[in-house]
């Protein structure tokens, strides 16, 4: 059997007991990992062989759940896509940026689930349709409309990367905005009109000045800053249509 | 949370900040040129009065001015924001009464040629 | 267990410099305080213009020399930066799908950089510099 190359790996990981410290504080650890290794496979050698005690979140270990993202030598990723072949030194890793602490690498999550759910992530049909009367149809030139966007795997590396998140902790966010975005693009849809009122709002859309950093650090390519410039086209169109056109929008 | 008004001067700076991408380079060439002591024709005296004197020269040339100014504002407000200058309401009405007084002055003295 | 989540504190000024990309979006925005004194040097301009040729000539006269070309120069780089910046993300605010393809970014952006020489040899033209 081939011999697997091996390399020690020095991590210094962002450690937060709620119960016993007053604020996080690095610690160090050495641990032996393969060279194709992730941080993820590094921080689980940690785990079993150093210290039980260090808390993190992961699961799929393949990019998709998008449970394992973290701060990476001040980047935000996903510590099952970041190969220690791409790291030299001592890597820091921290908790994902502009999410509290909840303990070590858990942050919570909870302004982010508060805010996809705000901005109505399911189809709202034009026309409902019982079941006798059959599937909703969409050609393949109506689901490119949106495909791109409905492959969020909802990691919030964006929410880490943007820094109107980080200035204004009320801000909907890439990922949610994509989402509702998601939804308008759906030619089953009809709810643009109540989505409209949640993303077409000061701390919705208009927060967002096109940083870009969430479509840089985003690991499905998802592009939630194309997303969100394009709810700005339609916004703004909207509202031309609102008060300039006799009638309204209607 | 009410829709936000914000879309009148976004539309306003996306405008300018086209038409600033496609001219500005140029029209600052002609001011360099003008710096360096090889004023372009068309910044002479005769050449430049008669064109703000026609009409589409002094549609061009507000065009231009106001665009480049409402599309500076408003990024200007931004910035500032980002820089830290949390105020954002005041920063607005500032940064759009100096884009709206340009506005104004343009066209006043536009109309005096 | 009690919780006691930790809020990591973010400075409301200095974030920028922290990360490259940071810095590369500030210099983008930086550019409208070039474009926006440009916008008030073309208004003096048209003021001088109406107030007759002496106003207009010692205007002109006054925005000769080095400290002159250099503000021109420096206005000038920014400018630059907006339009490439500009031109850049132009595809991801307007795509354009044709059938179930999108057109690649590229040919967007290719044509805009075709206008922008067209109309900046126009201008030229027009200047009388070609």
């Amino acid at each position: 059997m081939t011999q697997l190359k091996k390399r020690m790996v020095q991590l210094e990981v962002l450690r937060y007991d709620p119960e016993k410290d007053s604020e996080p504080h690095f610690q160090k650890y050495e641990v032996e990992c393969n060279e194709e290794w992730v941080v993820l496979d590094a921080l689980n050698a940690v785990k079993e062989s150093l210290d039980p005690t260090l808390a993190y979140r992961w699961s799929c270990h393949m990019a998709v759940c998008g449970s394992c993202g973290m701060m990476i030598n001040g980047e935000p990723k996903l510590s099952c896509h970041a190969f220690l072949r791409n790291y030299d030194g001592v890597i820091r890793v921290e908790p994902l940026a502009n999410f509290p602490i909840e303990r070590d690498l858990v942050t919570v999550a909870d302004d982010f689930i508060d805010k996809l759910k705000r901005v109505k992530p399911y189809l709202i049909p034009k026309e409902k349709k019982t079941i006798a009367e059959g599937e909703y149809k969409q050609t393949p030139a109506q689901l490119m409309k949106y495909r791109q966007f409905s492959m969020c795997i909802n990691c919030m590396l964006c929410y880490a990367a943007c820094p109107e998140y980080a200035l204004q902790p009320k801000f909907l966010g890439p990922a949610a905005i994509t989402l509702a975005h998601r939804y308008n693009q759906d030619s089953r849809d009809g709810g643009r009109d109540e989505r409209q009122e949640v993303i077409a709002t000061n701390e919705g859309v208009w927060e967002c000045s096109f940083v870009g950093a969430c479509s840089e650090v985003c690991p499905k390519a998802v592009d939630p800053a194309g997303a969100l410039q394009q709810v700005k086209v339609a916004s703004t169109l909207d509202w031309f249509k609102e008060h300039l056109l006799p009638g309204g929008s209607k | 949370m009410a829709k936000s008004n914000k879309p009148i001067f976004w539309s306003l700076f996306a405008a300018g900040g086209t038409l600033a991408a496609f001219l500005a380079p140029v029209l600052v060439l002609l001011f360099l040129m003008v710096a360096m002591g090889h004023t372009p024709s068309l910044l002479s005296y005769a050449n430049l009065h008669a064109f703000a004197a026609n009409w589409l020269g002094k549609l061009f040339l507000l065009g231009v001015i106001t665009l480049f100014l409402w599309h500076a504002a408003h990024r200007l407000r931004v910035t500032l924001h980002d820089f830290g200058l949390r105020q954002d309401p005041v920063v607005a009405v500032v940064v759009y009464l100096v884009a709206a007084a340009g506005t104004g002055l343009s066209v006043l003295y536009l109309l005096r040629i | 267990m009690s919780r006691k989540p930790f809020v990591r504190p973010v400075s409301k000024t200095g974030w920028w410099l922290k990360h490259p990309r940071y810095m590369r979006y500030m210099s983008r925005e930086v550019t409208c305080v070039f474009i926006g004194a440009f916008a008030l040097l073309m208004l003096c301009t048209v003021e001088r213009l109406s107030k007759g040729q002496a106003a207009y000539d010692s205007f002109i006269a006054a925005l000769q020399g080095p400290l002159s070309i250099f503000g021109m120069l420096l206005v000038l780089i920014f400018a630059l930066h907006n339009a490439t910046s500009w031109f850049n993300v132009t595809p991801k605010a307007l795509p354009v799908q044709i059938g179930e393809e999108f057109l690649a970014g590229k040919y967007i952006i290719g044509a805009h950089y075709a206008v922008w020489i067209v109309a900046s040899l126009v201008v030229l033209f027009f200047a009388g510099v070609l």
